[in-house]
């Protein structure tokens, strides 16, 4: 009886303080960012609805637009990060107020996606993103319950098979970025074999991989073909961690490689964990989506890494046009959706940069495929693949946004 | 002066009244709330009483987030309810998270498998079962052993934890899709088998229904039945127990068995009621966070109803004040951790009174 009391009690300072709050912003002429957004949605609100009761699918201005997101870390954590400062930036750039954007970080691949894509549609978004794998299923089943927003999803695979029209998966060619920082890592091995440090045969490269599905198996593949492209008895060992960020077992995974003779490690897993290992190994790696040098500063070479702002900007401003969002949306280096950080120019090999232009402008105009078949084989064999494989290299991320390529080739070696 | 009387003194309070009780609870309250704005002023520069209303607004500003609180709560509250007769009998059941799992996972498993054989209403009473006894079997074996070697059942219990995350990391590798990705997704999408059915048009009803059933049940049970009171018994002195002629080592068995079986349940209503899903993170340390629930409350299961909601509330609200302001969920977990202090604290002045030094013996 007493704590029921207490409980009506503390709802009504609750309340009271609510009450206060409302008063005092009303009252106030510089009403908070807060208030702003709160105030914002309400009119979008209203303006959806004034809008549906002429029913005029009009073009809507960059004022009225209200995007949503939904983040699996925070500014904190590299991924969600890189996409925090994708919205930003497109934001920005299509003159959209940072109080017309509505962010949710932290929220797990679970019913709190749902509850939380639901709760952006309820507060009035025209379209909403959401950035983690799992978060998937539960953003598409709020799609199901809100047929006039636009709902986008980054590396998953399900849009095209859903049957919704609003919606959509995206993701970057970060094979090609990968790529490239290979060729990066060619070059240094290539420069430790010409100074004797090591032999051909002790060539071996080190991948600290996340799981053992499509869209890492991809990555490292492309990662391998970009270091064989210049040094051909390149060999490569992966082990996996089972978790996207794990510091401390991204850290042992990277030093069990290091003392597996690796003398290169690359990474698809999202902490600093396995930089800091070479760092105190003194093993020469390559990052991913943040530039590692501020952890291995004598050691990291550089990061392959997304640029989400391409893809932001192109679907707000299809909403903003009124124009339809690609079921999948895929893009690299021509469009500038992917690249690497600035190299380590105190410890890339000589000619490096020359190498990484060299790469980047042939898969700009499209005379190098990454997973070109004549440069690789599985099981001996060269690569065939009645959907994928045609004209002479695997067609990654076309068909459908997510990768796809879960082969394993000759010269990499899964532990 | 032979010797000087302490300014202040402790004095344990005969009775409380009341009146008293409720008064002292509500200035821990609202010293807390305080102690919370001036943290907020202090770190954030932002106006208290703004991230307050951001925190109501979370919680239950639509009715789509109530219901999601609600959703929360009852399961929490359900957890606590079933750790509630075990942390009463003294059997420090640190594994609900364990048991909560393996209820879990009994659910998805049929859910998966004989989504499409049977009609919803028999795969639910099936999973209803079967969850129970999962999370039955999962509080047995540490009871079990307690009670025939006497094993320390803390560290059982949390050790029961960890088998159980790990028999879910293997089943997913299963029943991951696409393989290798390790997410499950949700199960049955396009049937909702194994799905809890909406009641009155609102899918969170049956999981209402069902944890307050139990609560109540359990108020009945540890109130008025012989084995509730055993249980009490049992809590305050096995060896009276003993002389009493209670069987201590059944009640223990007995006891962690219904403890079990409740978190077992709790499972089913994350994975049926809920997610649809089932992932190492599906019981998300509610487990834990239902023992404060439990001892706050003193064990009484309406008690934990206030509980439960104060803290799904805060959580609630730290995914909107981290929209709003930028506060992340650290933030909200500052001030939840300060208001449970205080209310905490609180209980050393509703049991003791302090005593000040009297003004004319220092004259």
């Amino acid at each position: 009886m007493k704590k029921k009391l207490l409980a009506v009690l503390l709802c009504a300072a609750m309340t009271a303080s609510l009450a206060a709050c409302g008063s005092s912003s009303s009252s106030s002429s510089d009403s908070s960012s807060d208030t702003a957004t709160e105030e914002t949605s309400e009119d979008t609100e209203e303006a959806e609805a004034a809008e549906e009761t002429e029913d005029t699918a009009e073009a809507s201005a960059a004022s009225d637009i209200t995007i949503g997101v939904i983040y699996v870390g925070d500014e904190n954590e590299g991924y969600s990060a890189s996409h925090i400062n994708g919205v930003a930036a497109a934001a920005e750039a299509l003159g959209i107020s940072s109080d017309q954007i509505i962010e949710k970080t932290n929220i797990p691949e679970d019913e709190t996606c749902y509850d939380a894509a639901v709760d952006l549609a309820e507060q009035g978004c025209d379209i909403i993103f959401a950035t983690s794998f799992g978060h998937e299923d539960y953003l598409f089943q709020a799609a199901s319950e809100y047929p006039e927003i636009e709902f986008c999803h980054a590396t998953g695979y399900q849009a095209a098979s859903y049957g919704l029209d609003n919606v959509h998966n995206y993701f970057d060619y970060i094979f090609e970025a990968r790529y490239v920082s290979g060729v990066v890592a060619g070059m240094k091995i290539q420069e430790m074999i010409d100074n004797g440090e090591i032999t051909e045969d002790e060539a071996k490269i080190g991948y600290v991989g996340a799981y053992p599905y499509a869209e890492v198996i991809s990555g490292f593949t492309a990662f391998y073909l970009g270091a064989k492209s210049i040094v051909d008895s390149v060999t490569m060992e992966v082990k996996y961690t089972n978790s996207w960020a794990d510091i401390s077992l991204e850290n042992e995974t990277a030093q069990a490689l290091i003392a597996d003779g690796c003398i290169m490690i690359g990474q698809h897993a999202d902490t600093t964990g396995a930089p800091s290992a070479c760092e105190d190994a003194g093993v020469y790696c390559v990052g991913y989506n943040i530039d590692m040098t501020s952890v291995a500063p004598s050691v990291a070479l550089t990061s392959s890494t997304n640029n989400w702002e391409v893809y932001y900007e192109y679907a707000i401003s299809c909403v903003l046009n009124g124009e339809s969002i690609a079921t999948d949306w895929a893009a690299g280096y021509a469009e500038g959706a992917v690249l690497i950080t600035d190299l380590n120019e105190d410890i890339v090999a000589e000619g490096t940069q020359e190498a990484v232009d060299a790469a980047e402008a042939a898969l700009k105009d499209g005379s190098l495929h990454v997973f070109d078949t004549s440069t690789f084989t599985v099981d001996g064999e060269e690569l065939v693949d009645e959907t994928y494989v045609y004209d002479g290299y695997y067609h990654e991320s076309e068909l459908a946004s997510a990768p796809s390529f879960a082969y394993i080739i000759d010269g990499i070696t899964e532990k | 002066m032979n010797h000087k009387e302490p300014l202040v003194r402790m004095k344990k309070r005969s009775t409380v009244s009341l009146k008293q009780a409720v008064l002292v609870r509500l200035v821990a309250v609202l010293l807390s709330l305080v102690v919370c704005a001036v943290f907020i002023v202090i770190v954030t520069q932002q106006n208290p009483l703004q991230v307050y209303a951001g925190i109501v607004d979370g919680a239950v500003g639509t009715g789509r987030r109530a219901w999601v609180t609600v959703r929360e709560t009852v399961v929490l509250l359900l957890i606590a309810v079933g750790l509630a007769p075990a942390f009463k009998m003294r059997f420090w059941n640190i594994g609900a998270e364990g048991q909560v799992l393996m209820g879990g996972l009994a659910s998805a498993a049929l859910m998966i498998y004989l989504g499409d054989l049977l009609p919803n209403v028999v795969l639910l009473v099936i999973i209803f079962v079967a969850s129970m006894l999962a999370g039955l079997i999962w509080g047995y074996i540490p009871a079990f052993f307690k009670a025939r070697y006497n094993t320390n059942e803390t560290l059982f219990t949390l050790m029961m934890n960890y088998v159980a995350m790990q028999i879910v990391t293997f089943c997913i590798v299963f029943w991951e899709n696409p393989a290798g990705s390790n997410t499950v997704g949700i199960i049955n999408s396009a049937s909702q088998k194994g799905w809890f059915p909406s009641i009155a048009g609102n899918s969170y009803i049956l999981n209402v229904i069902i944890v307050l059933i139990f609560t109540v049940l359990m108020y009945f049970y540890m109130t008025y039945s012989k084995q509730g009171y055993e249980i009490a018994v049992v809590g305050e002195s096995q060896n009276t127990a003993r002389y009493a002629g209670i069987n201590v080592k059944r009640v223990i068995k007995r006891t962690m068995m219904i403890s079990g079986a409740i978190c077992g349940l709790a499972g089913m209503v994350t994975v049926c009621g809920a997610g649809h899903t089932i992932s190492t993170s599906t019981a998300n340390g509610r487990g834990f966070t239902a023992i404060i629930v439990a001892w706050m409350a003193k064990f009484n299961p309406f008690f934990m109803v206030l509980i439960s909601a104060l803290l799904v509330f805060m959580q609630q609200g730290a995914i909107q004040i981290a929209t709003q302001f930028g506060l992340n969920k650290n933030a909200s977990d500052i001030i939840t951790g300060i208001i449970l202090f205080f209310l905490i604290g609180c209980e050393f002045f509703i049991n003791y009174e302090l005593e000040f030094r009297k003004k004319q013996k220092e004259a």
